[in-house]
């Protein structure tokens, strides 16, 4: 873990409207490091990912990339910024081959005509998800003939091989079984190895302790705190999460 | 083994299906109408040439269906393109008459694109609409007069005339299809279209402008359906309101069988073709039988009710 800070947050305030939907949040995240976003329904967490990852603009605060202003009025931008997002729906176009999903937006072309480079991105998707161990039939399979598991380890490889500063993973195990919950989580593990930023929601206190570093918890759009994991226990984050000592 | 058969259900078994139809109706009329000249190369070669203004609109189908919209308003575009290029043909020479044909179609495919992709207005009822604008517009142009087309470099370009003893309208339906394909399988723009109409949020946050990829598939739909008009002009050396009046069964028809799925980003450029042929050739074999028009229509709603539900019966799950 670096001591670079690649993403900070200050004083982001949102508001929809008359409904205030996050308060006064604040957060530094280095590279390297994994920090766990949690909170009950409706706390703001998905929020606050869609203000980093440039879906919405925060009403006030700033947002810094590199400790430098970054402008990321939208999913492109934020994009361009070496954000990448795995949303909890994954956002895999279902009937298209793996390949054109990990490309997609992207896509690799050739020649005067700039016709699609299907060879190359095929293989380029395979070392890939040879590198990343998800185990796919092939680079050329239908989305819809995958797995929950092999899906969300596609959707996982393709924000790792854009990302160059953060992955927000919303919710990445939700709908896993035990043995493919335990594969993203090995995936996560590499992800930091490659010295990425990670910011994490997740329901899954076990989960939220055998990955993160630092532990941010929400409550109804107020931060109620910051915790190393190291030094608290399940105990305090329920507490932190329920308001309820 | 199940795994094998599974597999092999699964692969692209909406896309099969046209060409078992297509092989199953060629043959079936070859055998019980060939002593009516069904196998006549004459006969054959006029299939291709009825159906080459469908075809091109059935390719312009297929981008708007790939990507989760439709155009009902098609065929009211081919008569009000082809009414006003053979109105521009009158004082103007021949690219010009071209370049308006082209250019309405385009144009009205833009106002319904502009509708659909900016104004985020349904494009089933947007076309539903619009079809009933520019038909009545087509009426009230040439006050349900038909205009004859006399240029003959026009009518030889869209209609009779021949490359290398290739029929032009031939040449046209290989240009329309080529580039069709082309532009659907192996450029970004086609992926774009693909991706929208699949999973437009997934598409929307992988950066593509989604907005921008239902407008121009629109625009394309339009600009089809004004070629589709320039070809109807030019075979029949004159443009009417009726023209392309009765496509919107058969064309829709024509791409859902050939493979292309009502919204699902899936879809077939060539598949298009074959279907709009096959359309071609159930009129053509229905009208060498001998079938009264009420009896042919039944008989024609029967069959493509057969085909698209058999075609998309998804047996994959």
């Amino acid at each position: 873990m670096s001591d670079q800070e690649v993403l900070s947050l200050t004083n982001i305030h949102k508001a929809f409207g008359g409904v205030v939907a996050i308060e006064d949040f604040s957060l530094n995240l280095k590279a390297g490091e994994v920090v766990a976003l949690v909170g009950d329904n409706g706390a703001g967490k998905s929020t606050l990912i869609k203000i980093i990852s440039g879906v919405y603009t925060p009403t006030s605060g700033e947002i810094l990339l590199d400790g430098e202003a970054a402008d990321i009025r939208d999913a492109s931008a934020a994009r361009a910024n070496g954000i990448e997002v795995v949303y909890q729906d994954l956002a895999l176009a279902d009937q298209q081959p793996v390949y054109m999903n990990m490309f997609l937006g992207r896509e690799l072309t050739k020649g005067p005509l700039n016709l699609l480079d299907k060879a190359r991105m095929r293989q380029e998707t395979q070392d890939l998800v040879d590198e990343l161990d998800v185990r796919i039939p092939s680079a050329s399979s239908t989305i819809s003939d995958l797995s929950g598991g092999q899906r969300q380890g596609i959707a996982i490889a393709r924000a790792t091989h854009w990302a160059s500063k953060l992955v927000l993973l919303d919710e990445p195990t939700a709908a896993l079984g035990v043995a493919e919950t335990a594969r993203v989580e090995a995936l996560i593990e590499q992800l930091k190895a490659k010295d990425l930023a990670i910011l994490i929601i997740s329901h899954s206190l076990d989960q939220v302790f055998r990955l993160s570093d630092r532990i941010c918890v929400l409550r109804r759009g107020k931060q109620i705190g910051v915790r190393d994991t190291k030094s608290t226990d399940k105990n305090e984050i329920v507490s932190m999460i329920t308001g309820v000592a | 083994m199940t795994r094998v058969s599974s597999r092999l259900q699964g692969l692209d078994f909406q896309q099969a299906v046209v060409y078992f139809g297509f092989l199953a109706i060629f043959l079936f009329f070859a055998v019980t109408l060939y002593d009516d000249g069904f196998l006549t190369q004459r006969n054959l070669t006029n299939i291709v040439l009825q159906t080459a203004p469908a075809t091109i609109m059935a390719v312009g189908l297929v981008f708007a269906l790939s990507a989760g919209e439709i155009d009902l308003s098609f065929g009211s575009i081919v008569a009000v393109s082809a009414l006003s290029c053979a109105v521009a043909l009158q004082s103007f020479p021949m690219p010009v008459g071209v370049l308006v044909g082209l250019g309405v179609g385009v144009a009205i495919g833009a106002f319904n694109g502009v509708l659909v992709a900016y104004l985020k207005l349904p494009s089933f009822l947007v076309t539903l609409a619009t079809m009933g604008l520019f038909a009545g517009i087509a009426r009230s142009m040439t006050n349900l007069r038909s205009v004859p087309v006399m240029n003959d470099t026009f009518t030889g370009l869209f209609g009779s005339g021949k490359l290398f003893s290739v029929p032009s309208l031939v040449i046209w339906t290989c240009l329309g299809v080529g580039i069709g394909h082309l532009i659907y399988r192996h450029t970004r723009f086609g992926a774009h279209v693909l991706a929208t109409g699949d999973n437009p949020r997934a598409a929307q946050v992988s950066g593509i402008k989604v907005a921008r990829v239902r407008l121009y598939v629109m625009m394309i739909c339009g600009g089809c359906a004004g070629l589709a008009g320039l070809l109807y002009a030019g075979r029949l050396q004159a443009a009417k309101y009726t023209l392309g009046e009765s496509d919107l069964m058969t064309v829709i028809a024509a791409v859902i069988v050939g493979g292309t799925a009502l919204n699902s980003g899936k879809g077939s450029v060539v598949g298009a073709l074959l279907g709009s042929l096959l359309m071609g050739m159930l009129n053509n074999g229905l009208i060498l039988m001998n079938l009264k028009v009420s009896d042919q229509m039944i008989v024609r709603g029967l069959i493509i009710l057969i085909a698209v539900a058999v075609s998309l019966r998804d047996t994959s799950r």
